[in-house]
């Protein structure tokens, strides 16, 4: 593996490798001394165009994790506020030699052109609407941890599918670990045609029930501006996940950041079937492990099937 | 077009063939001062002072001609000028094109045609017929001045680039061109169902998370401005058809007795939307967007049965920077020029689709619409003529580009067919140069 752009990408192997190292890095977050020495002397940049908590801020704790030396770019207050392009941008960073760029954009594609351009190994940390994988492989971690496996499970992905790239990447990755997938929302809000990724399309939570797992989304304030939805009321009144509608077998997900009371009601997000908190603590493990994948194993031996047991890297100041 | 010499040539033992006046067979292609003299036996003809060349196995057909092309003058020489895109438009095997108005400012004015009149008079290696906005700047408000205009010499009128959107003021123009004359040539979309799209909506753009722009997008304002036209007793002229709905609406407005006529670029007629997979916006990004293979045969069979007159490349020159940007950021359009023949002789040709003869047709179908002459080789014509040799391949850039701009659909393609040498309006307007030296040894 190269770079991670796309889930659409890799292959089972390679996402069964990210999450076998994921494994061993969790093992790494248990003791006490939480960083390696792996990528020491290497440098990361970290370069976000769109604001983001979460997988910036894990990303960069977890290049911290692994001794990589850290250039953390956000586009506001930087050149690219004074107008320079994306691919001088890159040309300015390359000049760094950074082994990886992990980069976050407004639009699709922007990963994979700047892979293009650049010789260090790209991750794609969002681009616009298309694609997440980091974000799927670590909601496949969270949901392996718990349920094993995702063989035969049923996965509803409720909300709005349209404009979100957790919807596409996840869709992908949950389907490639072998689960049934269906998306659900209001018509307006999924994109026409998706079903032919092998997907089913509910525009109501009739049905809900027979779902292992309830995946949601965060439903913006402003797409009813733009009639996506008349109303946020409306769409609550139809699609929010409540206490009512998720049973108790039923495990909750989303990417965060939550609209409470939107989406899902306060009660649900602090239930025990709740793994929303799990899914930023898997966030850390998987993005290590992504950046191991790409900068330390390549080459080195092959990548761990799944199922092997991977033994964690040996904190710093012991004996590698 | 530039003053030269006019063309004294014989092209001895071409394959010719020109089914719109009946001509097919091989014969010397005899050129004198700029007109064809005659179509002579094999042999037969004699110099007569006059260059000639052993165009034996290669084929000579009426020049193309091209009623959509962007050659980006005034305002954005940095994509292109009359020079470099009319040299393409050779290099193409097109003896005439007509330029879009949707430049900065746009061709809105009298003063304006006549500025650029003069400097194609200057600088063009083929014929341009220049068009002028429909409406003062394209701002789809107010109408220009089109009766100065026409006298100015404007060909007809095109907003290209924009929609009309109000049908208030597309009416308005049909009843005034009653006054002037000129067709309308149309870029169909209605601008609130095409929103923010990038490409055609469907399964990719689902998949790609781009925002999608819809069929209907197109034909809804195609059957809109149809009916006005019908109404008005209008005529109009769609530009680049790209869907199936599309097809329809032409193909029943036609049959309503509705003076349209209509066309289709050669990338609708080679690509899907699949292309749009690789998120290359430099080949596969404009408007309207690559559609899906049902429109794409849609638009191939629109082509055979004569609904869709003529092919037009819609030649969409962008600087570098303008595309290497992520899709949704990119500028619209590709070149086209220089590839359409070749583009078309490979993928609709030779796997058996359309007819060599159906495609020449096509190629030189779109000076009619606007009530132009179209090329000839009939004996007593100007010299229109494209002598292709429809064996040779080639790789589309490896030599460069006669236009200015490097965002050809094909780039890197390898094409079969290639164009050796173009007569436009009685002068030699392009030689392969790997020809050229073949003929001076």
């Amino acid at each position: 593996m190269r770079h991670l752009l796309s889930i659409e990408q890799l292959s089972r192997g390679e996402i069964d490798a990210i999450l076998a190292r994921a494994e061993s890095f969790a093992e790494v977050g248990r003791r006490d001394i939480k960083k390696v020495p792996t990528l020491r002397g290497r440098t990361v940049v970290s370069l976000f165009y769109e604001a983001s908590t979460r997988t910036s801020s894990s990303f960069e704790l977890a290049a911290k994790r692994l001794s990589a030396d850290l250039v953390s770019v956000k586009a506001a207050g930087s050149a690219v506020d004074k107008g320079e392009s994306l691919k001088d941008t890159v040309a300015t960073l390359s000049a760094y030699d950074p082994a990886a760029i992990v980069i976050r954009h407004p639009y699709a594609g922007a990963a994979q052109m700047v892979a293009g351009w650049a010789d260090a190994a790209v991750v794609n940390a969002g681009d616009g609407k298309h694609e997440h994988p980091s974000q799927a492989l670590l909601d496949v971690f969270t949901l392996q941890r718990r349920l094993d496996t995702l063989e035969g499970k049923r996965i509803w992905i409720v909300g709005d599918v349209l404009h979100s790239r957790v919807a596409r990447s996840n869709l992908i990755a949950f389907r490639a670990m072998g689960a049934e997938v269906t998306l659900c929302g209001p018509p307006t809000l999924i994109p026409r045609g998706i079903e032919q990724l092998g997907c089913e399309v509910s525009h109501s939570l009739d049905g809900l029930d027979e779902a292992d797992v309830v995946y949601v989304l965060r439903m913006q304030n402003e797409r009813m501006r733009e009639s996506f939805v008349p109303s946020l009321r409306e769409y609550a009144a139809r699609f929010q996940i409540d206490s009512r509608r998720l049973g108790p077998r039923q495990l909750l997900m989303h990417p965060g950041p939550v609209n409470r009371g939107v989406e899902l009601s306060g009660e649900v997000i602090d239930s025990p079937q709740s793994l929303i908190t799990e899914q930023v603590a898997s966030g850390l493990v998987v993005r290590m492990a992504i950046l191991y994948e790409l900068l330390a194993a390549r080459g080195e031996r092959p990548a761990p099937a799944a199922g092997d047991v991977v033994e964690s890297p040996a904190p710093i100041g012991q004996p590698a | 077009m530039r003053a030269g010499d006019p063309a004294d040539l014989v092209l001895r033992g071409a394959t010719v063939l020109d089914p719109a006046a009946g001509i097919e067979g091989i014969h010397d292609v005899v050129i004198r001062a700029g007109t064809i003299a005659e179509l002579a036996t094999p042999g037969a003809a004699s110099d007569d002072g006059a260059e000639s060349i052993d165009a034996a196995g290669l084929h000579a057909f009426p020049a193309f001609f091209d009623p959509h092309v962007h050659l980006r003058v005034p305002g954005h020489e940095h994509k292109e000028d009359i020079e470099t895109g009319t040299r393409a438009a050779a290099a193409g095997g097109y003896c005439g094109v007509l330029a879009m108005a949707n430049t900065e400012p746009p061709v809105s004015t009298s003063a304006d045609v006549e500025a650029l009149r003069g400097a194609a008079s200057e600088r063009a290696s083929v014929p341009v017929g220049f068009l002028a906005t429909v409406t003062r700047d394209m701002a789809g408000e107010e109408l220009t001045e089109m009766a100065e205009l026409r006298e100015a010499g404007a060909v007809g009128f095109s907003d290209d680039g924009l929609p009309i959107a109000n049908a208030r003021v597309m009416r308005r123009a049909l009843q005034y061109q009653r006054l002037c004359g000129g067709t309308i040539a149309l870029h169909e979309e209605d601008p609130e169902l095409s929103g923010d799209g990038v490409m055609h909506e469907g399964p990719v753009s689902a998949v790609l998370g781009l925002a999608g722009i819809p069929a209907v997008s197109e034909s809804t304002m195609i059957a809109r401005d149809a009916a006005l036209a019908a109404y008005e007793d209008g005529r109009i002229h769609v530009q680049h058809l790209s869907a199936v709905e599309s097809v329809d609406a032409v193909r029943a407005a036609r049959a309503a007795g509705v003076q349209i006529s209509c066309e289709a670029s050669p990338h609708h007629l080679c690509l899907t939307d699949e292309e749009v997979r690789s998120l290359d916006p430099a080949r596969f990004k404009m408007n309207p967007p690559l559609r899906s293979e049902a429109d794409r045969q849609a638009l191939i069979e629109g082509l055979r049965d004569g609904t869709i007159d003529c092919v037009a490349t819609d030649h969409a020159p962008h600087a570098a920077e303008e595309k290497e940007v992520p899709f949704e950021q990119a500028a619209m359009g590709v070149t086209g020029l220089e590839t359409a023949f070749a583009a078309l002789h490979t993928d609709l040709v030779l796997p058996g689709v359309l007819d060599l003869g159906l495609v020449v047709e096509r190629m030189g179908g779109g000076a009619e619409p606007f009530g132009l002459e179209r090329p000839s080789l009939a004996p007593g014509s100007a010299a229109n003529v494209v002598l292709c040799d429809l064996g040779a391949e080639w790789t589309v850039g490896e030599e460069g580009y006669e236009s200015r701009s490097h965002n050809s659909w094909c780039a890197g393609r390898t094409l079969t067919g290639r164009v050796l040498m173009t007569v436009a309006a009685g002068q030699v307007a392009y030689r392969l140069r790997s020809f050229s030296l073949g003929v001076a040894s």
